[in-house]
């Protein structure tokens, strides 16, 4: 059975070029473009792993992650989190809050493509 | 008549019986068990007012004046109202400074002057001796009536046998007995003061007693005695009110010099101040004593109206009325009760008037003469004490021979009452220079000491000398042509001031020019460090304190001196006791500078004022404390003020110093955060489009047989994030510029209109691409505006850009203004999109924020646009705000000033 990602981010390129770069490797893939959406994806869509970025329109990163965290159904969803903001800072806030990794923009697309099968085959 | 034994007994028995008292009042004393104190006491005691010119000479001036001679006694009445505030001070200060006499009083007043002490001393001396001859002759003519009546008074009796001359000497040895067995003055004769209250009982009971028997003896009561005498035309003038003597003028004149008087006599001062026990007793004696003359002058007129009546035709001295009529009558007893209650009134103005008076030539006179002329052969001496006694027996047997002397030599020229006033006179003197010392600061001592001068000169000139040609000592012409014959230097109309009568005429000359001299000279002259010291403890006794007064001793203090000199002049085991009491519990120079201080005060009341001071001095070498040091003291003070002050000024200035480096640390700290946040952001910007770019220039790598359609879109978007990178770094630049105003601008005139058409142009192929309508209204010709052409450009095509950005997407609307409002050129920019929040207007110029994120998902830009766009109008002297605009849609303005045209106009 293949995996399912949900992509949520509000630059249509990086989107874009994820969408490419998962579907390449043979995952389902859905996109969201702000926060409100993500979480509907959440619950239609049923994803294994959600690429989140931190800023977002209508509802951030965190928050998101904090959502999901609490929501005991999506208990085995692992969150894999893409942000261009890069501080020490930003990064533990981010896996305090539960998500299972940080990956900073602009990342390596190799580098990305590890650590989602990485998380995916836990 | 009455043998001369009977009359010797009798007198004698009193004086040993008032011995008796004072001894007995001594004891009393000793014993701790005090007489005299007692407010009765010391009213009784004040009463020694009343003299024998009371006693005698009463009936002598209403035989002549009528009730002429009330005001004598009016006066005291007056002031004893005011003591409470005027005599209690006067005590308060005196206790204060162990004051041992008046003319101590004004000395240490101002400044301790020995000057002005001898000064008073030797007025006071002039002014009353005649007043003590006064007492002797009034003893003595007492005497000899008694002795001889009915014979008339005998001619001038030859020396060896003048009843006077025994008088005197005894009342010489009386006083010495009484007023000098120990030193210090201050420590009060009480035995004195219980004498003189005992002799005011007996004066007044002697005159109670002969008024009764003239008005109920001789007539059948004062009803009686008035009929008659209103029937007798010769006494007509004495009963009508309208008439008296010496008019209404001289009764004023006479009331205030008694007021003078019960105050400043040196007897009063002695008895009223220096023997004083208890300041409280001035409230009963405030009283009592006004009632005590009003009952010892009850029988004046009566007596005087009797006299007349018996003696018609001035065959009898009127002055001894009340010794004649009851010889007369036979009442032998009466007469000789009469005599000794003349002898009470005399002899108890004589001694204490004498102790008074010896005192302060002691004290004021002698001692610092002395002490000037010998002073090394003074300190050789161990004990002074002695010598100090010596000095005041002196003084009193030689103000006896005095006033005896005058006696003798005035013979009966001048009437009893004439005498007394003269008295008067010379101690009203003191008025302006002790009332004015008690409640004026600035009272200096020259202006005591030439008050004090020229008002004796006067009070001598126009009062003492024409008394010596009364008697004929002085030609008569000198009285009523002048002197030389030199019409307006009368003494008695000195300038031609003519119509007072003698008194009232040298009071009005002599306070002129004491008042004048006291108080022009205190306000032109400057008074010394110790003068002002002294005045402070004067004006204020009761706020005074002990520290403020050390200042004046300075230097070293040595003790064993101190105590050699308390030895010296208290003698030996008084001295010795004093210095002991001083010392107790005080060491260290603060304890020292006290000991000299108390020491002086304690000298003081041995000596004086003055003459404790110069003593002192000489021992301690202690340089007087000049007013150019005292100057320098309050200098030196007040330069500390002042340093403190400039010290206080400058913590107040660093305090601000710190605060605004508080205020500025908290600003760049706030500016370190708002660039971190900016670094951050713009990071941030940065990374987006970096991101894309590398994703899919990876995947152009990983993937070679990507199709070609897919290929090159992914290169476009590599192209286009790379542009976008681009763009963002040179806003980022320009906007650094701008905010760090080194941006490069090239300012010209610009015409405004032609830049609007010309962004509207460049903006035409979007705004077709999108469908959105725009409407522009603009004038043909403006004034040109001092700008950058191609910023003003950027701020025009960002504005419409924004706007076509924000438009309602199915059918844009955009509408474009420009016009010229009072100085400035206004641009508007409208779109039909959903506009800004109210609470976003401000914040959508701040960077990277962009406004509408939350409704329609990420707009494109740098959302550096507005914030660059304000810095470039605003470099232009202009403003770029958000219009509030009623329904949908945002109004950006713009203002430029006109102003910088005129000079690059068209």
């Amino acid at each position: 059975m293949t995996h399912k990602i949900l992509i949520v981010d509000d630059e249509p390129n990086i989107v874009l070029s994820l969408e490419f770069l998962m579907e390449q490797s043979g995952y389902t893939v859905a996109v969201a473009r702000d926060g409100e959406e993500a979480l509907a994806q959440m619950a239609s869509f049923r994803p294994d792993l959600v690429l989140l970025d931190i800023m977002l329109p209508k509802m951030n990163g965190y928050e998101v992650c904090q959502k999901i965290r609490a929501t005991p159904d999506w208990a085995g969803v692992r969150v894999l989190m893409l942000s261009a903001k890069g501080r020490e800072l930003e990064v533990s806030k981010g896996l305090a809050l539960g998500a299972d990794g940080y990956v900073t923009k602009p990342f390596s697309t190799r580098d990305l493509m590890d650590q989602v099968r990485r998380l995916l085959d836990e | 008549m009455a043998s001369g034994w009977a009359i010797a007994i009798a007198s004698f028995g009193y004086l040993g019986l008032l011995f008796a008292i004072a001894f007995y009042a001594d004891r009393r004393a000793a014993a701790g068990a005090s007489l005299i104190a007692s407010p009765t006491v010391y009213a009784l005691s004040l009463a020694v007012y009343a003299s024998s010119w009371t006693f005698y000479g009463s009936v002598g001036r209403a035989a002549v004046g009528g009730i002429g001679f009330l005001p004598v006694y009016l006066g005291p009445t007056l002031m004893a109202a005011l003591w409470w505030i005027v005599l209690r001070k006067m005590i308060r200060i005196s206790k204060q400074n162990r004051i041992t006499s008046i003319a101590d009083f004004i000395a240490s007043r101002y400044g301790k002057s020995a000057l002005l002490g001898g000064l008073a001393t030797v007025i006071a001396v002039v002014g009353i001796v005649p007043y003590i001859a006064l007492q002797l002759k009034a003893v003595s003519a007492s005497l000899t009536l008694l002795a001889n009546y009915p014979a008339p008074a005998s001619a001038a009796a030859p020396l060896w046998s003048d009843a006077s001359l025994y008088v005197a000497l005894l009342l010489a040895v009386f006083t010495i007995l009484f007023g000098t067995r120990h030193l210090d003055a201050s420590e009060r004769h009480e035995g004195m003061v219980a004498a003189v209250a005992f002799e005011s009982l007996v004066k007044l009971f002697a005159f109670l007693a002969l008024g009764l028997y003239v008005c109920y003896g001789m007539y059948d009561g004062l009803g009686d005695l008035f009929t008659r005498a209103a029937a007798l035309p010769a006494l007509q003038p004495l009963t009508s009110p309208d008439s008296f003597s010496p008019g209404y003028g001289g009764w004023a004149w006479l009331t205030l010099l008694s007021m003078l008087s019960i105050l400043l006599l040196p007897r009063q001062f002695q008895i009223a101040v220096v023997e004083n026990v208890e300041e409280d007793h001035v409230r009963r004696a405030s009283w009592l004593l006004p009632l005590y003359l009003l009952a010892i002058n009850v029988f004046v007129l009566p007596v005087a109206f009797a006299g007349l009546m018996q003696f018609p035709g001035g065959q009898v001295d009127a002055d001894l009325f009340v010794l004649t009529l009851p010889l007369m009558g036979q009442q032998h007893g009466l007469a000789l009760l009469v005599f000794i209650g003349g002898l009470s009134a005399a002899t108890g103005m004589v001694i204490v008037e004498t102790i008074a008076l010896a005192t302060m030539v002691c004290n004021d006179l002698v001692m610092p003469l002395l002490l000037r002329m010998d002073r090394l052969g003074l300190r050789r001496r161990a004990d002074l004490s002695g010598l100090l006694l010596g000095i005041r027996r002196a003084a009193i047997l030689l103000l006896m021979a005095l006033g005896y002397g005058y006696s003798r030599a005035a013979g009966d020229a001048y009437a009893l009452m004439a005498i007394g006033l003269i008295s008067f006179a010379a101690v009203a003197q003191f008025a302006p220079a002790v009332l004015g010392g008690l409640f004026w600061q600035q009272g200096s001592r020259n202006g005591a000491l030439l008050g004090l001068a020229a008002g004796f000169l006067v009070w001598l000139y126009t009062l003492l000398l024409p008394s010596f040609a009364q008697s004929g000592w002085l030609p008569a012409s000198f009285l009523e042509l002048g002197p030389f014959g030199i019409a307006w230097l009368r003494p008695r109309q000195l300038f031609g001031l003519a119509g007072m009568d003698p008194i009232s005429h040298a009071m009005f000359w002599s306070m002129l020019v004491n008042i004048g001299g006291y108080v022009g000279v205190s306000l032109l002259s400057r008074q010394s460090a110790m003068e002002q010291a002294q005045a402070r403890r004067f004006i204020d006794p009761w706020g005074h304190s002990e520290p403020a007064l050390l200042l004046a001793w300075r230097g070293q203090a040595p003790a064993q001196a101190v105590r050699a000199l308390l030895k010296r002049f208290l003698g030996a085991g008084r001295g010795e006791e004093i210095y002991a009491r001083l010392r107790h519990g005080r060491d260290g120079a603060a304890g020292d500078a006290l000991l000299v201080h108390l020491a002086e005060i304690e000298l003081a009341s041995a000596i004086g004022a003055a003459s404790a001071r110069a003593v002192l001095a000489s021992v301690l070498q202690e340089e007087a404390l000049r007013p150019d040091e005292v100057l320098a003291i309050l200098d030196e003070s007040s330069q500390a003020i002042a340093h403190s002050r400039e010290l206080e000024h400058k913590s107040r200035a660093l305090e601000r110093a710190s605060a605004e480096l508080r205020a500025a640390n908290q600003r760049l700290t706030e500016l370190d955060r708002m660039k971190d946040d900016f670094l951050s952001t713009v990071t941030h910007e940065l990374r987006t489009p970096l991101t894309s770019i590398r994703a899919f220039s990876e995947i152009l790598r990983d993937h070679p047989d990507l199709p070609a359609a897919k290929r090159s879109a992914y290169l476009d978007i590599v192209i286009k994030e790379s542009e976008r990178l681009t763009r963002l770094i040179n806003d980022v630049l320009d906007l650094a510029k701008i905010d760090a105003g080194r941006a490069d601008w090239h300012a010209g005139p610009v015409d405004l209109a032609e830049v609007v058409r010309d962004a509207l142009a460049a903006s035409s192929g979007l705004m077709r691409e999108r469908g959105i309508q725009v409407e522009a209204t603009l004038p043909d010709v403006v004034p040109h505006v001092s700008a950058d052409r191609d910023r003003l450009m950027q701020v025009m095509l960002n504005l419409l850009s924004n706007a076509a950005k924000f438009c309602d997407p199915a059918d844009g609307r955009i509408t474009v203004a420009l016009r010229q409002d009072a100085d400035v050129l206004r641009v508007s920019v409208r779109d039909n999109g959903p506009g800004v929040q109210p609470e976003d207007r401000e914040i959508i110029f701040d960077k990277f924020r962009q406004g509408g994120d939350t409704l329609t998902g990420k707009p494109q830009g740098t959302g550096l646009g507005l914030p660059i766009s304000r810095g470039i109008i605003r470099h232009f002297g202009g403003q770029l705000w958000l219009e509030a605009t009623a329904g949908a849609g945002a109004q950006f303005v713009f203002t430029l000033p006109l102003a910088a045209v005129l000079e690059t106009g068209p």
